[in-house]
């Protein structure tokens, strides 16, 4: 059989058999409009009102306070043009960083041209938000603090608690973008002092296509839709209860196996970048070490280009992504890595390996072995490394 | 190249054509020696690393019947990147080699025509090629003392207002900015008096025929 090895799980992940076998019954039997006063309407309804409590129970929420979504690009949609529209009396301005996920930031820039005005705060050269730079931003008319719990591209961990903390003291709405830290770090929103948190199913072996809305009950947010009143009408239209229960299951097996897959993917990712910066010459790790998430390795290598690099990797049945311009469907290469004030070279020369649960060791030593041949062979292709 | 066949080599679901898949994973006319060893009569270098794509080439040319004998290259770049300098290079070589009057005329689409396509997106990574390749025959004119053959790709100023040329117009297209409007906004060409609108709404329809065939 070919070699087909997934190192790319933080863009999508397989969907757990587990989380399969709960939806199953939605996807064709229990097809009722949750909104019907019927029976079947009321099966849907319980259904749907279950997945609801298991994700505010993990989420050390209210019920009411969980609001399903399209997914993380709605919730993080929803989370600052919500809470924009429904505070703009009070105050314009608006706090995020360099390095949030286009869903936030192109959202942020949306809201400038709406005369809005935001903060963009710049990163350390780690990665990593520094939150007393956050805390110098806040002023008397801040309605909004938008900064994510880990980046999707180089798995910094961003010192939420801390952020929200200092957000709490003077009444800002805190929103923290949490698609990547399932499964990987804990998610209780008092622990964290977390006002509104985006959650996807696609990131945590759940299905594509839904996301939460965390909005603690102390928050108002305006809907971006119109037309119903599902989720207290803050998200109408019929729900996609399939979907739902789906998301809630994978949240739950996330939970639960939580602690021991993150330890035991930080001892794989560890190995994996010690390996590969000592096969490879000239590699530079992207992100912080040590405060990553458990299954991100992300680094460039010099004078070459990621998505060559890509399709090499593809054709020896390893998926893995790329900050390079030319994945990116534009021509600009990764923000992030731009972010950490690295230059255009070692950002199109980024790749990342994200692990996952059926990641082993003996396909970590896979890579390590096919890998240090594509560069070289790369290598002499390029220009640069004369 | 290793050639094992443990990985997914059939391909199935690859984004490009067989001929870019062909050249990307064996390109031809690499330059593997020293490049100070090949003595090349001309040298060619296009593009930076900042851009993404980076393009040298080397050239060998028979003064007698004035054409290209070797055309040597490296690419920094992604695939569709490499696999246009190779297949440039076999074109120019090909047949006893292309004569220097006809290589100077070589265009993008030629080249993106021999590779039987390649996505929109990425035709703007195969434009260097035919300009390294200019830039190589011009550097031979000139340590041939042929000065007077020397064609530059000189930029002309369409908005004059904002000083901006044809060139960063023919850029701005192939980066996808197709319609008046996205221009000026791109460029700010034609946002002060406007006069230039007429020209600039020629170029655009001169460069998507000419990149994009539409």
């Amino acid at each position: 059989m070919a070699t087909d090895i997934y190192l790319d799980h933080a863009a999508t992940t397989p969907m757990d058999p587990r989380v399969y076998e709960a939806m199953k019954p939605y996807c064709m039997e229990e097809f009722g409009n949750p909104s019907a006063i019927c029976q079947r309407g009321q099966h849907a309804k319980n259904a749907l009102e279950q997945a609801r409590l298991t994700v505010s129970t993990l989420l050390d929420a209210k019920p009411e306070e969980i609001i399903f979504t399209s997914g993380g690009t709605e919730s993080d949609n929803l989370a600052l043009l919500g809470v924009a529209r429904a505070y703009k009396n009070k105050g314009k301005h608006i706090i995020t960083s360099t390095i949030e996920h286009h869903a936030v930031l192109h959202t942020a820039q949306h809201l400038e041209k709406e005369g809005f005005e935001v903060t963009y705060i710049p990163v350390e050269s780690n990665g990593i938000v520094d939150a007393a730079k956050v805390k110098e931003a806040m002023r008397d008319d801040t309605i909004l603090v938008s900064i994510m719990y880990a980046n999707n591209e180089i798995g910094t961990i961003q010192p939420i608690a801390k952020i929200g903390r200092a957000c709490k003291k003077r009444g800002i709405p805190f929103h923290t973008d949490a698609c990547q830290a399932t499964g990987a770090l804990q998610l209780s929103v008092d622990r964290l002092h977390v006002d509104l948190m985006t959650i996807n199913g696609s990131k945590m072996y759940g299905p594509k296509g839904v996301g939460v809305l965390y909005v603690r009950s102390t928050v108002n947010i305006d809907p971006i839709m119109y037309g119903g009143q599902q989720e207290k009408g803050m998200r109408p239209g019929t729900e996609n209860v399939a979907g739902i229960i789906g998301l809630a299951k994978a949240l739950e097996i996330a939970e639960k196996e939580r602690e021991k897959e993150s330890a035991r993917l930080t001892e794989l990712r560890d190995y994996m970048i010690t390996e590969l910066e000592q096969r490879i010459p000239k590699t530079e790790l992207n992100g912080d070490p040590v405060n990553r998430l458990p299954n991100n390795v992300n680094i460039s290598i010099l004078e070459i280009e990621g998505e060559a690099l890509l399709l090499r990797l593809d054709m020896k049945g390893i998926n893995a992504s790329s900050g390079s311009a030319c994945t990116s469907g534009s021509l600009d290469p990764s923000h992030v890595i731009l972010a950490l004030g690295k230059t255009h070279l070692v950002a199109h020369g980024s790749i990342r390996f994200s692990l996952g649960k059926s990641t082993t060791k003996k396909d970590i030593d896979y890579v390590l072995n096919v890998l240090p041949e594509i560069v070289k062979d790369l290598r002499a292709i390029s220009p640069l490394s004369v | 190249m290793n050639t094992d066949n443990t990985g997914n080599e059939d391909g199935n679901g690859w984004i490009y054509s067989e001929r870019v898949k062909k050249h990307f994973f064996n390109p031809q006319n690499l330059l593997k020696e020293d490049p100070e060893t090949y003595k090349a009569d001309g040298v060619g270098y296009v593009g930076s690393p900042a851009c993404g794509d980076m393009m040298k080439m080397w050239i060998k040319v028979d003064p007698i019947t004035d054409t290209i004998k070797e055309c040597k290259w490296r690419t920094f770049g992604c695939a569709s990147a490499i696999a246009s300098t190779s297949v440039l290079s076999e074109m120019v070589t090909e047949n006893g080699g292309m004569e220097l009057d006809k290589a100077m005329q070589l265009r993008p689409q030629d080249i993106v025509e021999k590779l039987a396509g390649l996505p929109d997106r990425k035709i703007h990574c195969s434009v260097l090629g035919d300009k390294a390749l200019r830039a190589a025959i011009n550097d031979y004119f000139r340590k041939s003392k042929q000065e007077h053959r020397i064609i530059k790709d000189k930029a002309t100023v369409v908005c004059s207002c904002l000083n901006v040329t044809d060139h960063e117009i023919e850029e701005a297209v192939l980066e996808g900015k197709n319609s008046y409007e996205k221009i000026q906004e791109h460029t700010k060409a034609g946002t002060a008096c406007g006069s230039c609108k007429p020209r600039i709404e020629k170029l655009i329809k001169q460069y998507k025929l000419q990149y994009f065939g539409d």
